[in-house]
């Protein structure tokens, strides 16, 4: 913006051609500019979705529905055959969408609740605090983790709960630091400093004044800690600790169908039906993998020289 | 590297040089058609306010542009070579060797993991000008030309063992190592304290001289382009504004956007009658952890007056003010606001003592919230002390921003959407929404162009008449305690070195340091660098 004359305004101060957007307008133009992986990955998510958000509808049979025939063939009536006791494996790979990932998608979420007020609280508290759960976490880090859930798992037993709240706690620690990482950069920032002397308690501080500059690398970490999670997940049902049957569940489903592979050489299509739930945690983990890639460039500031 | 040939020869010629700049999904003019003609051993200054595209034609002087920035049209013509025209390729072969940079932030464009003299001498090695040990000679050399102190040795440290100012003048000799026929300087010393200015400054004169070098000096300070190049150029808005023999210019500026660069200095205060102290500082000590920063300070603060607290870097100015804020509790001595101490620690003063003081920070752009709207920053503080909330919050902010001469189309912008002085301008109405007695400015101008500076220096002095506020000014810079001080508190190494009224301590006698800190201030006059030189030596 140009002003031409010579006495001096505080109104007409060069700096204001950055156009004013909502926040939808913003996404769209980030959108039309995203990257043809980012774009795929996305696409993938929101089908993922869709299919965990309307299983009973999309899935031909019921979750834990019994045929006689067990190790049925592929054929217009069971698509994907049957399994060991004869259910119907294209519902259950439907059903395991909604049980893997939301199971999956809860844990990352708790693990980011405790994981992310630790991590705020350290960073503002500094001091014992800081010193107390930095060398929790040290600990806990310090044992393999899939080895420490199975260890908890065993001790606590295998349901739904213990295994959200055991992976939750072990993930947490490193979004634990991360968060604290971050943040710490941001505390010493004047407006933190301005917030202090104004008198506002640590909840404000946390929330309002560093929580929302800290969003992007929390986002990013979402999606990557999403994926380790779901593989600890899938790494744990196909050990036999992780989701108990008859729940649908792609980790089981690969280990109580591994057998199949050696028929490959007879019938291929029996051989690729244990490759079937393994594709499905891999084509979601590389999904969401782009996208975050996306939005991780996105957000460094890294300009694309021309 | 560069054969003699005769001072005087073009070396330089840039012809309607056009830049634009990519931002907001847009092409926008950043630098539209100006030309440059600089001799061999010449130096140019280069001035203008920030956004007035001096940086970029500084860079595009070398036929280098950041990204997000492409030429669209001219020529640069550097000994004969367009530069515009050229392959980056082969560009790279003229930087760091016959063209060198040397940035404002030193600091920042070290190397840590490398040492000084490794750095100072790589480019001029990697492109075979010297061998190793005959290059490391000759940087001990420089670095004795440009008065660093142990210069056979100092090149063995690394970036953060030596000062600001000595890595500034590291710097000048890694740009000086290869022997180049051109140096851009952008804002070498804005950075830096004026004493050590001084130094600086004087060391990249001589060095200049001495090799005869052509350079470009880009500065938004006036005194010191004075001291430093042979014409000046004047650009606003990527527009050349005028060009004149640096004498020239300072004695009749033609066009008036360059006389109003020229009166900034010319602020003047009305004197008021001293009146009660409002707050009163009584034989304080501070320390962090076990280094002691503050030894026995005394202040006393009138109301309604402006106090100036100046000294360099380390002079425990800041530390002062953040002990009045209770950040820094002290170790001992008081501070005494109207009539009653202040707690030392910030958990056990009242909500109403926390109002009454308040704060306006050097960088306005780490003191907002990034992520917060000027409706949300201004409203935070009438929300929170004084309880307002909807339609009465609202029409409190607008009221507010008229007070900074800003308007109601601000409250929806985050800080990344306004200008330098705008935020500043900000910071100053979230201060006055908690309406304080006693408001400490800490460096508030320094980081900001003259004439944005004048701007907020009138509307502070403004401010204080309409709401008969105390300041409490925290500054290194000597014209602006002239302009707007009524008390003035030298401070150097922990310790009050002078107070009292500013007509007193502006006249002399004056302590030592006092007068060292005032005679460092660079005047308009060119060749006050040189007179002081002469005079100190």
């Amino acid at each position: 913006m140009k002003n031409d004359n010579d006495t001096y305004s505080a109104l007409g101060e060069v700096g204001d051609f950055q156009q004013k957007r909502t926040r939808w307008a913003r996404i769209r133009l980030d959108l039309a500019k995203s990257p043809l992986t980012a774009r795929f990955g996305l696409l993938v998510i929101l089908v993922y979705v869709f299919v965990a958000l309307f299983a009973p509808f999309i899935a031909p049979y019921g979750e834990a529905e019994v045929f006689p025939i067990p190790y049925a063939p592929w054929s217009s009536e069971f698509l994907f055959g049957t399994d060991q006791i004869g259910r119907d494996i294209f519902s259950r790979l439907i059903y395991g969408a909604r049980n893997t990932v939301g199971i999956a998608v809860a844990t990352t979420a708790l693990a980011f609740i405790i994981g992310g007020i630790l991590g705020l609280a350290a960073a503002i508290a500094r001091g014992w605090l800081d010193q107390l759960l930095s060398r929790t976490v040290d600990v806990l880090m310090a044992i393999p983790s899939l080895i420490f859930a199975l260890v908890l798992l065993s001790i606590f037993g295998s349901t739904v709960t213990n295994l959200i709240i055991i992976i939750a706690v072990l993930d947490s620690t490193r979004v634990f630091r991360l968060t604290r990482a971050v943040s710490i950069n941001v505390v010493v920032m004047d407006y933190v400093e301005a917030a202090r002397l104004r008198g506002e308690g640590l909840v404000w501080i946390m929330r309002r004044e560093i929580l929302p500059n800290i969003m992007p690398p929390l986002i990013a970490e979402f999606g990557l800690r999403f994926c380790f999670v779901f593989l600890t997940i899938a790494a744990l049902s196909f050990l036999g600790v992780g989701i108990q049957p008859p729940t649908a569940d792609w980790g089981s489903m690969v280990r109580e169908n591994a057998s199949l592979i050696q028929f490959a050489q007879y019938d291929i299509k029996a051989g690729l039906t244990p490759l079937l739930p393994a594709s499905a945690i891999a084509l979601l983990t590389v999904a969401v993998n782009f996208v975050v890639d996306w939005f991780l460039h996105k957000t460094s500031g890294i300009r694309d020289e021309q | 590297m560069s054969s003699k040939i005769k001072k005087g020869e073009v070396l330089l010629d840039i012809k309607g040089l056009k830049i634009q700049g990519f931002s907001d999904e847009k092409w926008h003019d950043i630098v539209n058609g100006v030309d440059i003609s600089l001799r061999r051993g010449e130096v140019m200054g280069l001035i203008g306010e920030s956004g007035a595209g001096k940086s970029t034609l500084g860079l595009a002087a070398m036929g280098y542009t950041q990204p997000g920035c492409r030429i669209t049209d001219g020529e640069i013509n550097f000994d004969g070579v367009d530069l515009a025209k050229l392959k980056e390729k082969e560009k790279r072969k003229y930087w760091g060797n016959r063209m060198t940079y040397v940035a404002q932030s030193a600091a920042a464009s070290f190397n840590p993991a490398h040492r000084l003299i490794k750095q100072t001498t790589a480019s001029t090695i990697r492109s075979g000008f010297k061998e190793t040990n005959e290059a490391y000679k000759d940087a001990k050399d420089l670095y004795r030309t440009l008065n660093l102190p142990d210069p056979n040795n100092i090149g063995d440290r690394y970036p953060h063992q030596v000062s600001g100012g000595q890595l500034q003048r590291v710097m000048t000799a890694m740009a000086m190592s290869p022997r180049p026929d051109l140096i851009i300087f952008d804002e070498p010393t804005t950075a830096l304290d004026v004493t050590t200015q001084v130094e600086v400054l004087s060391s990249m004169r001589a060095i200049v001289e001495e090799f005869n070098t052509a350079a470009i000096y880009i500065t938004h300070d006036l005194a010191v382009v004075a001291q430093m190049a042979d014409f000046i150029k004047v650009l606003r808005y990527g527009d050349e504004v005028e060009e004149a023999p640096t004498k020239e210019m300072l004695k009749n500026p033609k066009e008036s956007y360059t006389k109003s660069l020229w009166s900034v200095r010319s602020l003047e205060k009305e004197i008021i009658p001293p009146q009660a102290p409002i707050l009163e500082i009584k034989d304080l000590d501070a320390a962090y952890g076990s280094t002691k920063v503050l030894h026995k300070i005394n202040i006393s603060v009138p109301r309604g007056s402006t106090v100036a607290v100046v000294g360099e870097s380390g002079s425990g100015k800041s530390t002062a003010a953040r002990v009045i804020t209770g950040l820094l509790p002290q170790i001992s001595g008081k501070v005494v606001f109207e009539d009653a101490d202040l707690p030392p620690k910030l958990e056990d003063r009242s909500k109403e003592q926390k109002r009454r003081i308040q704060m306006i920070y050097q960088m306005a752009d780490t003191a907002m919230n990034p992520r917060q709207t000027v409706r949300e920053i201004i409203g935070r503080p009438l929300e929170f002390y004084l309880g307002m909330a909807g339609s009465q919050k609202d029409s409190r902010v607008l009221e507010l921003l008229q007070m900074i001469e800003l308007d109601g189309r601000f409250l929806d912008r985050l800080p990344s959407e306004l200008s330098g002085g705008q935020k500043q301008r900000i910071c100053i109405a979230r201060a006055l929404a908690a309406e304080p007695d006693f408001v400490i400015c800490d460096e508030v101008t320094s980081a900001l162009d003259q004439i944005v500076q004048e701007g907020i220096l009138k509307l502070l002095m403004r401010l204080q008449k309409d709401l008969n506020l105390t300041y409490l000014f925290i500054t290194h810079d000597i014209s602006t305690v002239r302009a707007i001080s009524d008390q003035v508190v030298v401070m150097n190494l922990g310790e009050v070195v002078e107070q009292g009224a500013k007509v007193e301590v502006f006249n002399p006698p004056h302590p030592p340091y006092t007068e060292l800190l005032l005679s460092s201030v660079p005047e308009m006059d060119p060749d006050w660098l040189t007179n002081l030189n002469s005079e100190r030596a």
